[in-house]
């Protein structure tokens, strides 16, 4: 086989991976009678193009990001965490907690604060289904699901009773938010909303790099998602790192949650999480669960994100279309890889190749 | 007190249904040994499908039943297509399971709301479909109401749990479909399509899914939202560990869960001040709690769920 | 309808597998009434021939013939329906299934309509009756011994309406008394059929062929009558050439006992006890082979030792410490070294590279180490060493340890255990399906390490193998010791009606 060919069929594989993608969106958006070029173009290319729309998608990209890099440790570990979304709430509740809490501590001290509250809000909230896993053998994929459901409505209890907007008690408009939070626990603007988490995204990718492929803890962990069987034969305790690989990716997940917090919203409102724990499982399987990878795919999913608020307004499209994306996306990353690493598969094509080449002489 | 428990009770079956349903089908999924995660995903198509077609013949008034059967049929033959398609991605292609059912659900969701948004709008309802007592049985004080009084597909799913049964210890299809889930390289070498076989629970599946969904929107809820499904797709494929992967103990679970589904209602009818948020929260504290005590040991699980075949490659 | 098979031909057969010819122009011919032993070692491709001859794998060349008609199977259920039935060498049956459901999975072969299970159950009785071959219909598989299970895979067969076997192996899990039934009945059996077996244990061969066939390396490199040729000569035709496996002809001084097992038990996953009270002891510097029929314990007794699997009760002593139910890190800081039963999900971390996988253990230790970090100079040039040093053939120290062939897997394996200058080796299977080259170089190292004075448990269903190396012979069955012999007092027959369960006055 030649050295050719192999980049021919990789090549060719990834082609018919993302027309496949595309042809399945389209026939959603034709169903719904959408311009499907226009759509497109509307999610796609709209938003790079002014310094506005690329800061909103910059913001987006941001906490895609940090989640990301946290589910690809977890991922590389051996375990899928889909409870990004709740480990994010619970990040968001300590965050808050904090801030409320200590609302006159000095910003060097409070912001620091709250971001490690808010880390171990989300580690907990991950640790758990990691240990369950370890100990009890409790499938994560239900565990994190249902620890989402439970966070959600936690995170509401919350807004709606000890976290309340005192305001919101004396006029009664029963929004269930929290008072705006004290400028001590605040992230700077770089420009209109972007905020300077992007740093904070940036340098977790290279920790995160040199957790995993340069320290013996990474090797472990590598280990015990690769062969977690041969892991424990060579005297590794998978166990122990499967839960410690959950608590990084959950804190990582609440670390998000408290960037948010600080660099947008800064008062814990609904709907903060906006599926950002899902999408990172895209993004961190698009971004080859490689923190070098992850930078660029979590640009292309906020870019998708925000191109998808667009849709209704422009072309009539609902928002809710990014979701449908999303999930081709996976089913499609997850099937070209197996068609990429089948060599009895690529074995098949070349040989046929090869004959075709011999007809043709 | 009594009048509330026997309330309680006599919602528990028929809002049990949606779950029996889906679980029924996620089982026999996974003892051909596929695990499908995009339960919740199917059901919020089949959700959406079997409430549409009612709605637009009837635009939210009243309609015919025979509209209601052909949204039953609908989200069947919609949730049988979803399983093919899953077919196509873990079976055909060998993708892993766990990761590809989270795509399948994100694009059943995702897809399900994009066309609700476009085909209905808001929230509107439908009439739904009427109780029928059984004559004599329903008219047994208590018993009556809390067995006998509910609509033709909670009978429906009812019946189907020994058949469920029967098809699975007593058929050749089942003997196939346990043979596949426990050793496929031995069903192979006996002349048995691995592939199509799952194929066939799955699509068996999906539509066991697809029925459950619309029995959510068209005889529960009489509606379709977003939030219509919320987990119990997920709930639904617990409930197979929790059950052995046996059709009577997936029952069983399916009417415990859905005791403490009805629990916020109770709570809500007993004028008791407490969070209503605790309360929803119940029945998934529920699932990570018994899913701790079950799956440690799972002697009965079928040995290859989860695992693609390929006659070609050695193990 | 005459639907006996009077010959079967499969003639210039070619398959290709990624990088591998696995089958190379390869033409056999039965007839008859005929038994055709095919021969060769393993990987020598003599497995892939048969599951094409079933219809499993489709061959990119050549055609299959019965009866002097081409026929093309496109899957097993034609090969069944031509009246060609096979016993795999790894038993095809459900666990969880009784012997009737088993049997029922292949009904539809038999031409029947009806889905009937009585019927089924008949028709096992019947066979079983008739061949002597008694099974219970009602049992589970996963109740039966090995030797059961192949009483039921035999029936299973002819239930289908086999009038021609193909056998893959069929004696290594049996003790030398049941391969001596098994051959009397496969006698009794060629009044009515012809049988293709597959073996590479020659004295079978020149007790039950008429022909026979040698492959190596996917080719036919001999074929004749059995009658005409020694073992020896068949033996040297089979490997190429003269490979005379190095044997243990060492004495030495009764050592200082290194390991002790006493009255351990330990459960099976299964929960019930795989060891019943096994007590073992290992000096310094001797190689004590554990003979005995696979599934009595083999595979716990060797978790134990490592700390894999919990001692319910009973001790493990090792260098006068008790390591029972340690951890397993903490058995290896002790100087344990382990060959794990399955190389490719024990032993290796599959995707992981060979550099990768030499520093499995020993990631955090200071050689490779500092502060957390790993030292990647080190590793490399440790691993270029090890390379080196036990031939393993490979394009590089990154390639993915799970694309080596398995005897390469099992030189990264040893080359790791061996550098770590263990106290102490446990070598679970270590030869299992190796070609005779690979085998030779991991006795040789096995022979090595007793030398420097090490002490060795070797596990092996292959009683050459342990016969070979072996000082001491341990021989268990149902998770406890039945006897210990001294190498020289250890014959084929003793250690059969020992492992067999059969208490020696």
């Amino acid at each position: 086989m030649t050295k050719s060919f192999r980049i021919a069929f990789k090549v060719s594989i990834i082609a018919v991976a993302a027309i496949a993608a595309i042809l399945i969106a389209s026939i959603i958006l034709w169903m719904i009678g959408a311009d499907v070029s226009d759509t497109f173009y509307v999610i796609i290319f709209e938003p790079l193009t002014n310094m506005l729309h690329i800061s909103e998608v910059l913001i987006r990209a941001i906490p895609l990001c940090i989640i990301a890099l946290g589910i690809s440790v977890a991922y590389r570990s051996g375990i899928i965490n889909i409870g990004a979304e709740g480990q994010m709430a619970m990040g968001l509740l300590a965050f808050t907690g904090v801030a409320l809490a200590f609302p006159d501590v000095p910003r060097p001290l409070l912001l620091p604060l709250a971001m490690i509250a808010a880390m171990i809000g989300g580690g907990i909230w991950g640790f758990i289904p990691g240990i369950l896993k370890a100990k009890l053998n409790v499938s994560e994929l239900l565990s994190t699901v249902m620890l989402n459901y439970i966070a959600a409505q936690f995170y509401s209890l919350c807004l709606r009773t000890i976290y309340l907007d005192p305001a919101e008690q004396v006029y009664g408009t029963g929004t269930p938010q929290s008072m705006r939070l004290t400028e001590n626990v605040w992230l700077g603007r770089i420009t209109g909303r972007l905020h300077y988490g992007i740093i904070i995204a940036i340098v977790l990718a290279v920790l995160i790099f040199i957790l995993m492929w340069k320290t013996t803890m990474g090797y472990k962990m590598r280990a015990s998602g690769s062969g977690a069987r041969a892991a424990r034969y060579g005297g590794i305790s998978v166990g122990f790192y499967l839960a410690l690989s959950m608590a990084i990716s959950g804190a990582f997940a609440g670390l998000a949650g408290g960037v948010e917090l600080a660099g947008v919203h800064r008062r814990a409102i609904e709907g903060i999480t906006n599926n950002y724990g899902f999408s990172g499982v895209v993004v961190a399987l698009f971004g080859g669960l490689h923190p070098f990878g992850i930078i660029p795919a979590s640009f292309l999913f906020g870019l998708l994100i925000y191109g998808s608020t667009l849709a209704p307004t422009m072309v009539g499209v609902p928002a809710n279309i990014v979701q449908v994306m999303q999930g081709i996306i996976i089913i499609v990353i997850v099937t070209a890889q197996m068609v990429l690493s089948n060599a009895y598969f690529q074995d098949r094509v070349w040989r046929r190749y090869q004959a075709l080449r011999k007809k043709e002489v | 007190m009594v009048a509330i428990i026997t309330n309680m009770l006599s919602m528990c079956i028929p809002f049990s249904v949606a779950l029996l349903l889906a679980s029924l089908g996620e089982m026999f999924n996974q003892r051909a040994g596929v695990f499908n995660l995009g339960c919740e995903g199917v059901m919020a198509m089949g959700a959406f499908v079997g409430m549409l077609i009612p709605f637009l013949a009837g635009k939210g008034g009243a309609v015919s039943q025979w509209y209601n059967v052909l949204g039953f049929g609908a989200a069947a033959l919609l949730g049988a297509l979803f399983g093919l398609f899953f077919g196509v991605i873990t079976v055909t292609f060998r993708a892993p399971q766990g990761i590809a059912g989270i795509g399948l659900q994100m694009f059943g969701v995702g897809t399900a709301g994009t066309l609700f948004r476009h085909f209905v709008g808001g929230t509107q309802s439908i009439p739904g479909i009427p109780d029928v007592d059984i004559p004599l049985l329903s008219e047994i004080p208590l018993i009556g109401d809390i067995f006998f009084s509910h609509n033709v597909m909670a009978y429906l799913a009812y019946l189907f749990v020994p058949a469920a049964w029967y098809i699975l210890f007593k058929t050749y299809w089942g003997l196939k479909i346990r043979a596949v889930g426990t050793n496929p390289r031995a069903a192979d070498s006996m002349g048995i399509n691995v592939s199509l076989t799952r194929y066939e629970a799955l699509v068996v599946g999906g539509a066991l899914a697809g029925l459950a969904g619309a029995y959510l929107s068209i005889a529960q809820a009489k509606m379709f939202s977003d939030t219509l499904i919320s987990g119990r797709g997920f709930i639904a494929v617990a409930l197979v560990y929790f059950g052995h992967w046996h059709p009577l103990q997936i029952m069983g679970g399916a009417l415990l869960f859905t005791l403490a589904q009805t629990f916020q209602t109770i709570v809500q009818s007993m004028g008791i001040s407490f969070p209503y948020e605790l309360a929803v929260m119940l029945p998934y504290v529920l699932v990570i709690v018994v899913l701790s005590f079950t799956s440690r040991n799972q002697i009965t699980a079928p040995s290859a769920l989860g695992k693609p075949f390929n006659r070609e490659i050695r193990t | 309808m005459d639907n006996r098979i009077k010959s079967l031909s499969m003639e210039h057969i070619t398959k290709r597998f990624p990088g591998v010819l696995a089958s190379d122009d390869i033409s056999i011919n039965v007839g008859e009434g005929e038994v055709l032993a095919l021969v060769g070692e393993n990987g020598a491709g003599k497995t892939t021939l048969m599951n094409i001859l079933m219809g499993l794998y489709q061959p990119d060349e050549g055609r299959i013939l019965i009866n002097g008609q081409s026929v093309k199977f496109r899957g097993p259920e034609d090969a069944f329906r031509a009246g060609l039935g096979m016993v795999h060498q790894t038993y095809m049956l459900v666990p969880n299934m009784t012997v009737t459901e088993n049997v029922a999975l292949g009904y539809r072969n038999t031409g029947k309509k009806r889905f009937d299970m009585k019927a089924v159950r008949q028709h096992i009785e019947e066979i079983s009756g008739k061949y002597g071959l008694s099974v219970n219909p009602d049992a589970y598989i996963w109740q039966l011994s090995v030797g059961e299970q192949q009483k039921v895979e035999l029936v299973k067969t002819l239930c289908l309406g086999a009038r021609f076997l193909i056998l893959d192996e069929p004696t290594s899990a049996l003790t030398p008394q049941e391969v001596d039934e098994l051959i009397t009945l496969l006698h009794k059996m060629t009044d009515e059929l012809s049988i293709i077996f597959i073996s590479h244990k020659l004295q079978e061969v020149k007790a039950l062929s008429n022909k026979v066939t040698i492959l190596r390396h996917g080719k036919v490199v001999f074929s004749g009558n059995t009658n005409d040729y020694s073992s020896q000569e068949i033996a040297a035709k089979m490997t190429g050439h003269e490979i005379i496996l190095p044997k243990n002809a060492g004495r030495r001084e009764k050592g200082r006992c290194v390991l002790s097992v006493e009255n351990a038990i330990v459960m099976s996953d299964r929960r019930i006890p795989a060891l019943n009270g096994l007590s073992l002891d290992v000096r310094e510097g001797e190689i004590v082979g554990l003979a005995g029929v696979s599934g009595n314990g083999q595979r716990e007794l060797a978790e134990a030792i490592n700390g894999l699997r919990r001692v319910e009760s009973g001790r493990i002593v090792f260098f006068g410490k008790e390591i029972s139910n340690l951890s397993p890190r903490e058995i290896i800081d002790e100087g344990m070294g382990y060959i794990p039963e399955e190389r490719n999900t024990e032993g290796i971390v599959p995707p992981f590279s060979i550099k990768e996988n030499f520093i499995l253990k020993d990631v955090s230790s200071s050689t490779f180490s500092s502060k957390g970090f790993v030292n990647g100079g080190r590793i490399d040039s440790a691993a270029e060493r090890l390379v080196k040093r036990f031939d393993i053939r490979c394009p590089g120290i990154e390639t993915a340890a799970g694309s080596l062939s398995g005897g390469n897997i099992q030189k990264v394996i040893l080359a790791r255990e061996i550098e770590r200058k263990p106290k102490f080796l446990v070598a679970v299977y270590p030869t299992r399906g190796l070609d005779m080259g690979a085998v030779e170089f991991i006795h040789s190292e096995l022979l090595k390490i007793r030398e420097s004075g090490i002490g060795i448990l070797l596990i092996s269903e292959e009683l050459d193998e342990i016969m070979n190396l072996s000082d001491r012979i341990a021989v268990i069955y149902k998770g406890v010791i039945q006897k210990i012999l001294d190498k020289n007092e250890a014959t084929r027959e003793r250690l059969g009606i020992l492992m067999a369960g059969v208490k020696e006055e």
